[in-house]
């Protein structure tokens, strides 16, 4: 136990060593769950316009759009 | 080259590489993270704050990779006016101020303890700020545009113009001697660092190699399948049954 609080410690420089591991983790993981979020976004809705698009085109939708 | 800037062949390359950049990423991260937190030793001068080293290092080394890609991409853009090529700088453009973004704010983090100082207008910070703020404009100036390819042109001129700043980043602590260390692995000869704090700096290095090749891919399969919709909500908007979403996902 004593080890690992040593180890958090850090020499003293804790302040400085974990912020920095922090905030590039948070930075890094952020912008992929972005970018995986919009991409399934995105293709959600491009798979709804198909099958809105096989099903005949209705003229008006509702805005749930049609069930598969 | 322009058999994979095929967006369909693009698509099935992507398919194949993704799980592999992925996984490795993730794996490159966990061990790579396990030797710079735990397995490699504190430096003589610097302590543990030496371990501030390897994130700082590999992201500014990813925010100078990504910009010249960005560039490289920009330029095939303009000159072969290839879609790809547009889509992929405008893809790139957010994982590069990303990497930029952890490169100062961990170097920030490193001059306090060290130098005494958060912030220095020293050549090699300052140019990797501007470096920052060409990301920046040109994620702004791509989005700037009704008409998409009137904002993908003005971005490209701005990313060309800014690879002037490269060479200036790179050579910057050796022109200008002032605060921040000049390097010690892109050497003539040996790196002058310790096998125990190279094998680190290498495995991070690598990782954010991966990541970026994950992240690269996942945004620009989103910027392909923008550009179908928004194609899409152009021909249904030329007089065919409204079938254009409603609701402003």
């Amino acid at each position: 136990m004593a080890d690992f609080s040593t180890w958090l410690a850090m020499g003293g420089y804790a302040a400085f060593v974990w912020p920095s591991y922090a905030i590039t983790a948070a930075l890094l993981i952020g912008l992929l769950v972005v970018s995986l979020w919009n991409l399934r976004r995105g293709e959600a809705e491009l798979a709804r316009n198909d099958r809105v698009a096989r099903a005949g085109a209705p003229a008006r939708r509702d805005r749930k759009g049609p069930r598969p | 080259m322009h058999r994979f800037a095929n967006p369909a062949r693009f698509q099935r390359l992507a398919g194949a590489i993704l799980p592999w950049s992925a996984g490795l990423t993730a794996l490159l991260s966990i061990v790579g993270l396990w030797f710079a937190l735990v397995a490699s030793p504190p430096d003589y001068q610097q302590s543990e704050t030496v371990r501030i080293m390897y994130v700082h290092v590999p992201a500014a080394w990813m925010a100078l990779f990504v910009y010249a890609n960005l560039a490289i991409a920009s330029a095939i853009g303009l000159v072969w006016k290839h879609p790809l090529a547009d889509l992929a700088a405008k893809a790139m453009a957010p994982i590069g101020a990303t990497f930029t973004g952890v490169c100062l704010i961990t170097g920030s983090l490193w001059g306090q303890p060290m130098w005494g100082t958060w912030w220095v207008w020293d050549a090699r910070l300052t140019s990797v700020l501007i470096l920052f703020f060409f990301y920046v404009g040109h994620i702004a100036l791509t989005n700037a545009f009704d008409d998409p390819t009137r904002g993908t042109r003005a971005a490209a001129v701005l990313a060309l113009v800014g690879a002037v700043n490269l060479p200036i980043v790179k050579f910057s602590v050796d022109w200008w001697n002032t605060l921040h260390q000049p390097a010690s692995i892109t050497r003539l000869d040996a790196p002058a660092i310790h096998p125990s704090m190279l094998t680190p700096l290498l495995l991070m290095a690598l990782a954010f190699l991966g990541y970026y090749v994950t992240v690269l891919i996942l945004r620009l399969r989103h910027e392909i399948v923008s550009r179908k919709l928004r194609a899409l909500r152009l021909t249904q908007g030329m007089g065919a049954p409204a079938i254009v979403e409603q609701e402003g996902t």
